[in-house]
């Protein structure tokens, strides 16, 4: 399956990861936008992945960070449980696919997250819970095409334009992600509307080295309707093909 | 004189009864119309402020800005001192805060999986503390079932999202919504009562519950949205209110940002000022079109009266009698019409007005989708202006119809009188 990593910001919740590096071919002077997205692709997927993250979320009225341990499968599922601040300790989010539940230990139920619910921000955050489940099959959406080649943090990257398909319904009508030429690592993203206001803006700004791989560590993601300064992601640990055990994949785990 | 000229209306009843009967109807529309205005433009004033505005209102700057969107991370996030400070400066308000905060209103099945679910409008209000509140809000008189939230899990809900949500008494209900920092929360509360408050807005999706049970699910401890204060009189004061804000606001200016608490009489809030404006001018309209018809119809009517007294008039001018008398005769005998016919009209009016103040009208089906703050059953209200504002058209226009009409007089020439009376 074909996923872009601007997308990486689901990862960061655990919902994508790289495991086997990739490198682009040496003939490929150029690679076509599918191209690209097939090799972004493969750099940022894993089986299994296991990690600690922190958000650090700059809104209005000041600053909060909320920490959280996730697990998970592809990209496709993922349970995350926050563990701070203690209000938000025990709140549990399960996504299989592309369905998503909620559990606050506090009412005891299993909400499953849809409708306008989806547009809603994920503890206060720049991203929204339709974010989260941003893992679909690009190219069937997009019509990919490399456009340039610009730098972003002295990195040289290859421009990669998304348009939508005539005929299909997006959340971003179009998108811009500056792809690391060496590491394959979307260090921007810009997601527009379809009047083309700039909707959402994400980025990596800072990287490390895990085996073979090089993999964001410090993200961010920026709401442009939102008043803030953006949520940051610090990726605390990070283990991939661990063993997970599949009963965390059901709703049934949400009330354990 | 006067004497003498209200026999003459009564014995010559022709010459008294069109006018009479013209300028009653009038004015009896003119009074029932005014007490019909008064009282929408008093339930729109009572409703606005017992629900939405307060006679002032405090939130912060930015929460101002953007209050349709009810922004509960732009609350006012510590009262107790504000409100401390409110009540030693300001005492002859009464003030309360409260929160008010969209969310989604969810009901569980047996198993705990979702059975219905819809958006609803919170309004969080000092149940427990405030008994001023539940009088303002006319709770007791609202609820259709059930009482009124003792403990803090226990919520009120409109008659009609009950209904729609099938829920009974006692049943569980777990609102989702954000927190202040803008995390998701949720809460499970016991309905407790259902409320019908006549306000279409709020009847079909709202819920009441105590303030410290919204200020823990929205985890907005010591907080409000906003603080109300109502005359402890319970009249609002316009400028009164225009003071006190500007003197408020005055107080706070060093603040100049987006958090500081920004004061907001009723008249300045929702477009309510434009509203009352829009109220006085159609009131001095409706009565000026109306003197200005009735001018013309008694014009007429006294154009008419003029021919048919035509023999009348020259035989007075005949026997010497001066036309400025003869004149003046006339615009007394129109004074006294006029007079006669808004006591009549009046009286005709204000009881139909009493009985539309007492019994209501309601018209809740032309308001089924609107959000405004406003009752569903229209009532007129007799207010004291209401015994006066009859006379003004009712003894104008006949005044202006005669004074036009009476003109003629003067068109008479005193040598032609015996050819014209055919002596």
């Amino acid at each position: 399956m074909i996923r872009i990593t601007g997308v990486c910001v689901g990862l960061l919740i655990a919902w994508s990861v790289g495991v086997a590096q990739t490198q682009l071919p040496a003939t490929i002077v150029q690679p076509s936008g599918e191209q690209l997205l097939e090799l972004i692709d493969a750099n940022m997927v894993a089986a299994t992945q296991q990690s600690t993250f922190s958000l650090n979320i700059q809104t209005r009225r000041g600053s909060r960070t909320i920490r959280a341990r996730s697990w998970a499968e592809g990209s496709e599922n993922s349970f995350t449980e926050f563990l701070d601040p203690p209000r938000e300790r025990g709140v549990k989010m399960l996504k299989l696919g592309t369905q998503l539940w909620t559990y606050h230990p506090g009412t005891d139920r299993v909400i499953r997250i849809a409708g306008h619910l989806l547009r809603q921000s994920v503890m206060g955050s720049d991203l929204s819970y339709e974010d989260l489940l941003d893992n679909q099959e690009l190219l069937q959406y997009y019509e990919a095409a490399v456009t340039g080649i610009d730098t972003v943090l002295e990195r040289s990257c290859w421009v990669l334009d998304l348009v939508t398909r005539e005929g299909e319904e997006t959340a971003y009508h179009t998108r811009r992600i500056w792809v690391d030429r060496e590491r394959l690592l979307p260090l921007r993203e810009e997601r527009f509307g379809s009047s083309g206001r700039l909707l959402k803006q994400t980025g990596i700004t800072e990287v490390m080295q895990l085996t073979d791989r090089w993999y964001p560590r410090r993200m961010y993601f920026r709401d442009m309707l939102k008043e803030g300064a953006g949520t940051e992601i610090l990726f605390e640990t990070i283990e991939f093909d661990c063993e997970i055990p599949s009963h965390l994949f059901t709703t049934g785990a949400l009330r354990r | 004189m006067i004497r003498f000229l209200m026999l003459g209306l009564l014995r010559d009843r022709s010459r008294s009864l069109f006018p009479l009967l013209t300028v009653a109807a009038g004015v009896a529309i003119t009074v029932f119309m005014f007490c019909f205005m008064s009282g929408i433009k008093g339930d729109a004033i009572r409703d606005s402020a017992a629900f939405q505005t307060g006679h002032v209102r405090i939130t912060t700057a930015a929460y101002h800005q953007l209050e349709h969107q009810l922004p509960v991370d732009l609350a006012l996030l510590e009262t107790s001192e504000l409100l401390s400070q409110l009540r030693a400066t300001e005492p002859e308000l009464s003030w309360t805060p409260r929160i008010r905060f969209g969310c989604l209103l969810d009901v569980p099945d047996a198993s705990g999986e979702t059975r219905s679910q819809g958006p609803a409008l919170g309004m969080a209000v000092d149940l427990r503390t405030d008994r001023a509140e539940i009088e303002r809000l006319h709770l007791e008189q609202a609820l259709t079932s059930g009482i009124l939230p003792v403990l803090p899990d226990e919520i009120l809900l409109s008659q009609q999202m009950a209904t729609q949500l099938e829920l009974q008494l006692g049943d569980t209900v777990t609102l989702i919504g954000g927190t202040v920092y803008g995390s998701t929360s949720m809460v499970n509360l016991r309905l407790c009562g259902t409320l019908r408050f006549g306000i279409t807005a709020i009847d079909r999706g709202g819920f009441l519950v105590d303030l410290a049970t919204a200020r823990s699910f929205l985890d907005l401890e010591g907080g409000a949205t906003e603080i109300l204060g109502y005359f402890r009189s319970d009249f609002y004061d316009m400028n009164q209110a225009d003071l006190l804000a500007t003197d408020f606001n005055n107080r706070f200016q060093d603040e100049q940002e987006e958090f500081a608490p920004l004061m907001l009489p009723l008249h300045r809030q929702s477009s309510l000022g434009e509203l009352l404006e829009l109220w006085g001018y159609f009131s001095t309209i409706l009565i000026a079109i109306f003197v200005f018809v009735m001018s013309i119809v008694l014009w007429n009517s006294g154009l008419m009266g003029s021919l048919r007294r035509y023999g009348e008039i020259g035989i007075r001018l005949a026997f010497g009698e001066n036309k400025h008398h003869l004149y003046r005769t006339l615009l007394y005998e129109s004074v006294l019409i006029g007079l006669t016919g808004s006591l009549i009209g009046g009286a005709i009016g204000l009881t139909l007005g009493a009985w539309l103040q007492y019994q209501g009208l309601d018209y809740g089906f032309a308001f089924k989708n609107t959000s405004m703050i406003m009752s569903s059953v229209i009532r007129a209200q007799v207010s004291p202006a209401a015994f006066f504002i009859g006379f003004v058209p009712g003894l104008l226009s006949p005044l202006l119809g005669t004074l036009i009409s009476g003109l003629a007089v003067y068109r008479r020439q005193t040598a032609q009188l015996f050819k014209e009376l055919e002596v």
